[in-house]
């Protein structure tokens, strides 16, 4: 098993904004539950900023960790802020991730841009995005200047 | 707060009376029991005593029982070692897809080295079917390695048919053993099995020893050449305290299954495995409910992600263990609960919590009390749990 750091331990065990959200303004779900983790983040816009965030993950530690760190980084953020959020930031502020987890920060890179798209479509008229499961697990292990073990 | 060892499928600790026996010959003892002096001659009673021992847990003859590195290197030797010898004979090899990685990985070695090799499935409980097994035998088998008990799940293997339908055949039967010596009782003179691995640490015995039985007039190959320590077939100085360990963690297994301590360790797994069942929703027990390793309880658990679970329960006090992709390190989750015929997403779910002979009815009770909430707690996460 990893050796997570004490932020990543204690976001893991203590999450914020857990939970799903009534009547969001959009939806973005992103993972395979073949690979073992799936992220489906909730917003509620206002004046184009997000007033409000919720994620539901199904997934190992970092998966939760990186879900409840990258909510709150985005939460209060206009929809252009939220869209720079990367997956490094948010390993960073979790103070590094063992490198076999860094697709877990990814994949909260995505929930929020996923979540971020749907809110688009529905402003503009369009069905809500529909959940993207990928058929390929992002479980590689980064090759160079990804490492972020302490 | 209570710490809750549940992981002893992994390895248990060395019990005190096993510890002491070791512990002169690590400093008083030293002699190398290869010498003639008597320094020498006192350590190589001290083997032949533990050699004696061992055999005695099988109801094997010492002349049986051949001392290794561990469990993995006895598959190793037993596999490779019949391989090489029986060569000349046949070239196919017939395993089961639940194998440990030592069994199952040294077969496949095998194929890349010309041999033949057949990987039976197992059904939903994890056994390998009597009939698949006999209909995968072929003129040139040489050989059969199915385990006697599985690691991940607990099933116990229809050995007995099994090794009848080999001694029919005219070919080899080797079992893993190493979850299942010193736990159940195991009599090879009764059981037909020619080859069988042992490792003293699944029994309260040291890590680093193992033993494979070799029934008198099977011959095997070595794989390490040398000074023809072990009967020729496993040279290299004896570890003579980890053997002499192992002799001393066989009396306590031996003492141990004829004291009905084994049905006291069944009784707290029905309760834990009934408990889990009863208190937590979408919960399946993994392996077979009755043929299964007396202190074995393994689970999947739907809708979150065992790297969490497991995470939680050792905050909480209490070691478990899982087949899940991220406690495993690789992409896929447990291949043993795959063959089983799991989806993905629920062997990401496994929970095994594996009893010792210090676990009390109120370790259980502890457990049952805080794996509920746990559970739930993740569930609360999940984006799956509403979709059930």
């Amino acid at each position: 098993m990893s050796m997570y750091n004490e932020k990543v331990i204690q976001a893991f065990m203590s999450p914020k904004n857990v939970g799903a959200m009534e009547n969001p303004d959009g939806v973005g779900e992103v993972g395979n539950p073949r690979c073992g983790d799936v992220m489906k983040i909730y917003l509620r816009v206002r004046d184009d900023r997000i007033e409000d965030i919720r994620f539901e993950t199904f997934g190992c530690a970092a998966a939760i960790a990186t879900s409840s760190t990258a909510t709150e980084m985005v939460k209060g953020r206009t929809i252009e802020e939220a869209l720079k959020l990367t997956n490094r930031d948010v390993a960073e502020a979790l103070g590094g991730l063992p490198p076999e987890k860094i697709h877990c920060s990814l994949l909260a890179e995505e929930g929020i841009r996923a979540a971020i798209e749907d809110y688009r479509r529905r402003r503009q008229g369009l069905p809500p995005l529909p959940p993207r499961h990928d058929a390929v697990c992002h479980h590689e292990i980064p090759e160079t200047g990804e490492e972020t073990r302490e | 707060m209570r710490r809750i060892y549940m992981d002893h499928s992994a390895t248990t600790c060395v019990d005190p009376s096993v510890l002491q026996k070791m512990l002169p010959f690590f400093s008083e003892k030293y002699g190398n029991p290869n010498s003639v002096h008597a320094w020498g001659r006192e350590v190589r009673t001290a083997i032949d005593e533990a050699r004696a021992s061992v055999a005695r847990l099988l109801n094997a003859e010492p002349r049986e029982i051949l001392f290794t590195g561990g469990g993995s290197e006895a598959d190793n030797l037993a596999i490779k070692g019949v391989a090489e010898s029986l060569s000349g004979k046949g070239r196919h090899v017939i395993t089961s897809a639940i194998e440990h990685h030592a069994v199952l990985d040294t077969v496949k070695w095998l194929g890349k080295a010309g041999f033949d090799v057949t990987v039976l499935p197992v059904d939903s409980e994890g056994r390998v079917r009597v009939e698949d097994f006999r209909a995968a035998i072929r003129p040139d088998t040489i050989l059969a390695t199915v385990m006697y008990a599985n690691n991940e799940v607990g099933t116990v293997q229809p050995i007995r048919e099994l090794g009848e339908i080999c001694r029919e055949k005219g070919i080899l039967f080797h079992t893993d053993a190493v979850q299942a010596a010193g736990h159940l009782p195991l009599d090879v003179r009764d059981l037909p099995v020619d080859l069988l691995t042992m490792a003293a640490h699944k029994m309260y015995g040291p890590k680093g020893v193992g033993a494979l039985y070799v029934r008198k007039g099977v011959r095997i190959a070595p794989l390490v050449h040398g000074g023809g320590q072990e009967f020729g077939l496993r040279s290299g100085t004896e570890n003579t305290a980890g053997i002499v360990g192992f002799g001393a963690a066989a009396e306590l297994a031996a003492r141990r299954i004829a004291n009905g301590e084994i049905d006291k360790e069944r009784r707290l797994r029905d309760r834990l495995i009934d408990g889990v069942l009863s208190r937590i929703e979408d919960v399946l027990l993994t392996g077979h409910r009755t043929e299964r390793l007396p202190f074995h309880a393994s689970f999947c658990i739907r809708y979150i992600e065992g790297e969490a679970m497991l995470l939680r329960l050792d905050f909480a006090g209490i070691g478990a263990s899982s087949g899940s992709a991220c406690t495993s390190g690789s992409l896929e989750p447990s291949y043993v609960l795959l063959a089983m015929g799991l989806d993905h997403a629920t062997a990401h779910g496994s929970l095994r919590l594996t009893l010792g002979k210090d676990t009390t009815e109120e370790d259980i009770d502890t457990i049952l009390e805080t794996l509920p909430p746990i559970v739930g707690n993740l569930r609360a996460m999940s984006p799956f749990k509403k979709n059930a």
